[in-house]
């Protein structure tokens, strides 16, 4: 293990390998839109999406950037501005390899990596058309039950790259995230995690209890980016809300390919032409 | 407006908050603005009694734990009560939120499953609400099951459906006839609109009483602090029903 490099932006962006097996955060949780937005510049390609356990903006931005080889989420939305639009649009033309999830599935197959388990087991799901899709989840009994009793056995998901958004990094690499701690698991599961954070602290979050509750420690944060407002247009809890009439915006502009052209321009997503 | 008169928005929103009489603690998932004025009202109503979550707000929803507390919690029976639609249900109460076609091959995608393939065997009391009630929705048998209605025994499920409310009528479900049952339809509609709309079999009582409108204590504390509590969560929709900005 080495320390957690601070980078630029940019080179941030840079160590995401193209190919990436990818961990994003969902809508309520810390979404890396800037970091989304230079790696839609640089451009990054064939990248496998894992939506933890969901996603918005950023997967349907990255879909239709043509960024992505193939997605497993549990649902992409823009929630209360309707449908994912570049999202629903590659999936019926056939264009994106989707793999259908279910929220809690997703969480423990991350949990099954954050205990280096080779599995986890989950209630539910029996009699779901998700599972008779899925060739990689099992189901036998419940060795400790006295009668037959089925469950479904999830392989562990170990991601190559969880990348978040979040407010605080101090110099030592560890990040404050307060109580969002699917960004916990997120980055106790995935080999590596490249961070943005809305500024530096200065001290130690890991000194006093009221902080370091909520604070992912150094040891599994590979590199950090300074990146104010980086999680705009979504939302960061307590800093700043949403922009609404931007996600409204989007959902509608982005319903045609042409639309969604005008957006990448308008808002400078093009790839870059300076290497 | 005067609580004389209410929207239609309020009437659902009181058709789910007395489903939810008596819950101890009450789930809801995402794009639920409905769903989840209704959880604050019956908390509002219930003096305290009534414990809420309300995926993606931040003052209404309690979980320290990140995404999966809510589902963790389910397995262990601590949700009373959640919210599930569907872009398509059908007569046993299976439900679909993948989309229309030959899966993977679909015509028209859907946002997907969320938790519902989970939380609809875990839930004791899962209420599938869907505004839209037409053929579309509700038909004979869904493209795609996200999540089952019904299961075979020696399936682990002490979760289920326990009614449908939707704009026109609410039904409830009965779990070993796999079957629904009319049992009110909403002001200004009546029975043969609601069986013209429904693709399924269900059962219809001869006479099908009128669901009750919210009463007039119920319309105050919607349009004050329940429209205040949820526009945190659901700006627009506490916008457009309410007038309400978040308090």
């Amino acid at each position: 293990m080495t320390a957690t490099q601070f980078v630029d932006l940019e080179q941030l962006a840079g160590q995401l390998p193209d190919g990436a097996f990818i961990a994003l955060p969902p809508d309520y949780s810390n979404v890396p839109m800037a970091l989304t937005h230079a790696l839609m510049r640089r451009p990054v390609r064939d990248l496998r999406l894992l939506c933890v356990p969901t996603s918005g903006i950023q997967a349907d931005l990255l879909i239709g950037a043509g960024c992505v080889a193939s997605v497993e989420c549990a649902a992409i939305s823009m929630g209360e501005q309707g449908p994912a639009p570049r999202f629903t649009a590659a999936v019926v033309a056939g264009r994106l390899k989707l793999v259908d999830s279910t929220c809690p599935a997703i969480h423990a197959a991350l949990q099954a990596a954050e205990k280096g388990l080779p599995f986890m087991p989950l209630r539910g799901i029996l009699g779901s058309d998700i599972l008779r899709h899925r060739p990689d989840w099992k189901v036998m009994d419940n060795p400790f039950a006295d009668t037959p009793d089925p469950i479904v056995l999830l392989p562990a998901i170990r991601p190559d790259v969880a990348v978040f958004h979040a407010r605080w990094a101090d110099r030592q690499g560890n990040v404050w995230i307060g109580r969002r701690r699917e960004l916990m698991t997120m980055a106790h599961a995935a080999r590596r995690s490249l961070v943005t954070v809305e500024a530096i602290f200065d001290g130690d979050l890991l000194a006093e209890d009221e902080l370091a509750a909520g604070t992912i420690p150094g040891i599994y944060v590979d590199a950090v980016a300074l990146a104010p407002r980086g999680a705009w247009p979504m939302g960061l809890a307590d800093l700043y809300a949403p922009d609404v009439a931007h996600l409204a915006a989007y959902a509608k502009q982005a319903r045609t390919d042409e639309g969604f052209r005008a957006y990448l321009a308008a808002n400078h997503l093009e790839p870059s032409l300076v290497d | 407006m005067s609580t004389e008169t209410w929207r239609r928005e309020e009437l659902l929103i009181a058709v789910l908050a007395r489903l939810l009489d008596g819950v101890e603690h009450v789930a809801v998932g995402a794009s639920s603005p409905i769903p989840g004025a209704a959880a604050l009202l019956a908390r509002a109503l219930s003096k305290g009694a009534t414990r809420v979550s309300v995926l993606g707000s931040r003052r209404h929803n309690p979980f320290t734990e990140g995404g999966r507390e809510l589902f963790d919690c389910a397995a262990q029976g601590r949700i009373g009560a959640f919210f599930l639609g569907g872009g398509e249900i059908d007569g046993e109460a299976n439900i679909n939120l993948v989309g229309m076609g030959d899966y993977p091959r679909l015509d028209v995608r859907f946002p997907g499953s969320f938790g519902s393939a989970y939380l609809y065997m875990l839930v004791p009391r899962v209420i599938l609400f869907r505004e839209e009630h037409s053929r579309r929705v509700f038909v004979p048998r869904v493209n795609f099951i996200s999540a089952p209605g019904t299961s075979e025994p020696g399936v682990y499920r002490p979760g289920g459906p326990h009614a449908l409310v939707t704009g026109l009528a609410k039904f409830d479900f009965d779990r070993a006839r796999r079957r629904f049952a009319l049992a009110s339809v909403h002001p200004g509609h009546d029975a043969a609109e609601v069986a013209a709309e429904t693709g399924f079999d269900y059962d219809s009582p001869a006479a099908v009483p009128a669901t009750e409108p919210p009463p007039p204590e119920w319309l105050e504390l919607l349009r004050g602090r329940i429209a205040g509590e949820l526009a945190e969560t659901y700006p627009k929709f506490a916008s457009a029903v309410f007038g309400k900005a978040a308090a």
